[in-house]
């Protein structure tokens, strides 16, 4: 049984995993205590809780549990992270690099930065998606004081040799700050062996909930921040705030299940992945974004030449997904991502990312294969543009007349 | 099973059944993101836009008012740093009793070369009216008063601070976190005397932690504390908690259909401890000023408040020694010393705050094991000498 719409938008968020709201539960209810309380069990209790959820949290990315600062969701760990970093040292030097493929949560604290004298190098990524070392190295000068690169890519899903830029960070004495929102599950993360000082998470992309992340932050060699946030001194003096117990609990709760079982589950992704794209590449001119082989099994973006993209989006309404970021989805702006890579506008225009996860079943890939089959075949016999292609027309030679 | 009577509804209170019901289907079969165009995702904003409303409603302010952050500390926050961080840097006045999350933001101002003036109390915790003119003197640009008082419950007249910050032409804010389901706030009166911001917040009015909001003057330009993807009108930035959201737009309507007679019962409640406590020779804080219904701050001469918690504690009754944030610290409440109350006797302070389930029983056995817990402690004094 099939329930529509299929959803295959996991990178926009995951539904939270039922063990996981089952245990987030009780500490909504009967241990409902303020983890800051001190002075009776109710408090106790729940700040037990929140500690054991730090540990899971920690577990999952090889840190110590001090290393962990909770936070509302990766949005704010970013902007904690870039800019309390920022502030904190900006005595040794005011320039900054991260990449254009980053999130708007990267970005924009970026471009806030360079309201407050900060100079920023926005890197391009090379066709593929990744960003070359070279290139990375060669960005960074004696006055580079962070640079902040994503893991994993939330559009096209690529993963960042962020090994290899932690070894250059080091050596530079750069701080490293990567936004792992995409990554947690779906990659092995170790920071133990690692060379990044600032790390954002996030619950809801990990069947967690909504309204919780962490930043981690790295005790050796000690990283210090300017806090964002300011009041009653909870996390350290670095984010002021009443901790939310059945969340941080369910962050927790999901980050454990992720550790014990992506080995497993990325498997059975990775196998959903290439049964959907070897169905979606037997469509003519589909072009997969990002590369195949440094990407997270779940996600899969494609373009469709010679559709628009709305009318694309319209026509495949029994699958959720999305044509950009849900971030930004909101604009009908080509993805700025795929741009980055180099894609012509029309086809960042028609580009679909299919993000699947732990619920997917066989099922609902073929039943999205069939209905991209029967659809882009419905548009296109609509296209004049594709009549044009298919006479043998190219099109970038053709003199369109202005009206 | 036992479970001690919770009487520190001030620092949090426990979830309305009501509201879990409407938060449960967010946390599991409706889990889109709101940002996402497809049904699931307009599911999630379409339930924002209600929680919106009621959160609006319940303080008589427009849905477009309300911007959504993830706890009162991020709403005062918000507000203080955004709003400096649009102006020019000058003096902000801030009451001697705030919450740290307004005084700290104001502290840090200081960095950004601000002046702090800390409005004087008197002795009941009423903002003092000739510090407050002293402060309007120095033509703050931001004035933050909060609306009731987390440690004593007293209650500002806000109303008439903001009109006079007015012709001062300060911006006005008010933490209004304690305030929300216990005493009726209409943001519009307040806003047309002048109160340009009020913060609310989820967890104190049985609803989730995790949600709170600043309900905002639309003429005031503010800076975001977090960019990003551009969510709450490009002044907070980050998915949002959408089960939180909804709870707390679903407890903000129960709140305000229960404010009348739950403050009747509370008050009645809260008025037999504190005969009860006042036998015992307790000193009970800002009784003579206009207060919340449903708490009592009090304190025992020559016992101290950290230890009388944790016998009660044992004893089956939570309670606090001050407020949860600060609980930290042993320091004694700062309320209570800018209230000019001694510091020894600060420290025996005791804050109960009444909730929901509280029942007369609950008062009359709070008060025996509290008299009996005294005479122990006073008895363990007396040896000591």
């Amino acid at each position: 049984m099939l329930t529509f719409p299929i959803y295959l938008d996991y990178s926009a968020t995951t539904p939270v995993d039922p063990r996981v709201a089952e245990r987030m539960i009780p500490w909504l209810v009967e241990k409902f205590g303020n983890p800051a309380s001190r002075s009776h069990a109710y408090g106790w209790e729940a700040e037990k809780a929140v500690e054991e959820a730090r540990e899971n949290v920690a577990a999952l990315v090889g840190a110590d549990p001090k290393e962990i600062v909770w936070t509302s969701g990766a949005t704010e760990s970013n902007n904690l992270a870039i800019k309390g970093a920022a502030f904190f040292y900006q005595g040794k030097g005011k320039h900054l690099v991260t990449v254009k493929t980053e999130h708007k949560a990267v970005l924009d604290t970026m471009r806030e930065l360079e309201r407050h004298g900060f100079e920023v190098t926005y890197l391009d990524p090379q066709e593929n998606g990744l960003v070359g070392l070279e290139q990375f190295k060669a960005a960074l000068r004696p006055d580079t004081l962070l640079a902040s690169v994503m893991f994993v890519n939330n559009e096209i899903g690529v993963i960042q040799p962020i090994e290899q830029m932690g070894e250059i960070c080091r050596a530079k004495g750069v701080i490293f700050h990567v936004d792992a929102a995409q990554a947690t599950g779906k990659v092995g993360i170790d920071l133990s062996k690692l060379k990044v000082d600032l790390m954002s998470f996030s619950a809801h992309k990990t069947y967690g909930p909504k309204g919780i992340g962490a930043l981690y932050v790295r005790r050796k060699p000690r990283i210090r921040l300017e806090a964002q946030m300011h009041g009653g001194g909870h996390e350290r003096g670095l984010r002021s705030g009443t901790l939310a117990t059945h969340q941080i609990v369910g962050m927790g709760e999901a980050f454990r299940f992720a550790r014990e079982e992506m080995a497993a589950e990325n498997e059975r992704i990775r196998m959903l992945r290439d049964r959907l794209w070897k169905g979606l590449s037997g469509i003519e001119q589909v072009f997969l974004n990002g590369d195949i082989d440094a990407r997270v099994p779940h996600n899969l973006n494609v373009s469709f030449a010679f559709v628009e993209g709305e009318s694309l989006m319209m026509a495949i309404k029994d699958v959720a997904v999305s044509s950009g970021s849900a971030c930004t989805s909101a604009s009908l702006e080509p993805s700025y991502v795929l741009r980055a890579l180099g894609r012509q506008d029309e086809l960042a225009h028609s580009s679909i990312r299919f993000t699947i996860g732990r619920f997917t079943t066989v099922e609902e890939i073929d039943y999205t294969i069939q209905l991209l089959h029967r659809q882009i075949g419905k548009l296109r016999e609509m296209s004049p543009l594709w009549e044009m292609y298919k006479e043998g027309i190219d099109l970038n030679t053709v003199q369109w007349a202005a009206h | 099973m036992f479970a001690p009577a919770y009487l520190d509804h001030n620092a949090t209170t426990p979830l309305d059944a009501g509201v879990l019901e409407a938060m449960l289907p967010f946390l599991r079969e409706r889990y889109g993101n709101p940002s996402s165009r497809h049904e699931y995702g307009r599911a999630a904003r379409a339930a924002i836009d209600t929680a919106r409303s009621q959160v609006a409603a319940a303080v008589g302010a427009h849905p477009t008012e309300v911007v959504f952050a993830s706890g009162g500390s991020e709403a005062n926050n918000l507000f203080i740093k955004g709003a400096a961080a649009c102006l020019k840097p000058g003096t902000i006045a801030v009451s001697a009793i705030e919450h740290p999350c307004v005084r700290e933001p104001a502290n840090d101002l200081k960095r950004l070369g601000w002046s702090v003036h800390e409005i004087a109390v008197d002795a009941e915790g009423r903002v003092a009216e000739t510090d407050f003119s002293a402060a309007l003197a120095q033509t703050p640009a931001l004035v933050s008063v909060m609306l009731a008082n987390n440690e004593t419950g007293v209650l500002q007249d806000v109303a008439a601070l903001a009109a006079k910050a007015r012709t001062a032409k300060a911006w006005f804010h008010t933490d209004a976190v304690q305030a929300l389901g216990k005493v009726a706030i209409d943001f519009r009166a307040l806003n047309a005397a002048g109160v340009n911001a009020l913060t609310l917040s989820a967890h104190k009015i049985y609803g989730p932690k995790g949600a709170a909001a600043l309900v905002l003057d639309k003429r005031i330009e503010l800076k975001p504390l977090i960019s990003g993807g551009g969510q709450e009108r490009n002044l907070r930035s980050g998915t949002e908690n959408v089960a939180a959201i909804v709870g707390f737009g679903a407890a903000c309507e129960l709140a305000v259909a229960r404010l009348e007679a739950d403050a009747a019962r509370l008050n009645t409640l809260r008025e037999k401890l504190e005969e009860g406590v006042a036998a015992m020779g307790a000193k009970v804080f800002s009784r003579n000023a206009p207060r919340l219904p449903n708490t009592s701050f009090f304190a025992l001469g020559g016992i101290d408040g950290e230890t009388l918690v944790a016998q009660l504690d044992r004893a089956g009754f939570a309670v606090a020694s001050g407020s949860a944030c600060s609980s930290v610290s042993p320091e004694p409440s700062h309320t209570l010393l800018a209230m000019g109350v001694a510091p020894d006797m600060a420290k025996g302070a005791l804050r109960v705050s009444l909730g929901r389930a509280n029942t007369d029983e609950d008062v009359a056995r709070f008060l025996q094991t509290l008299g009996e817990t005294v005479n122990k402690l006073k008895g363990l004094a007396a040896v000591a000498a």
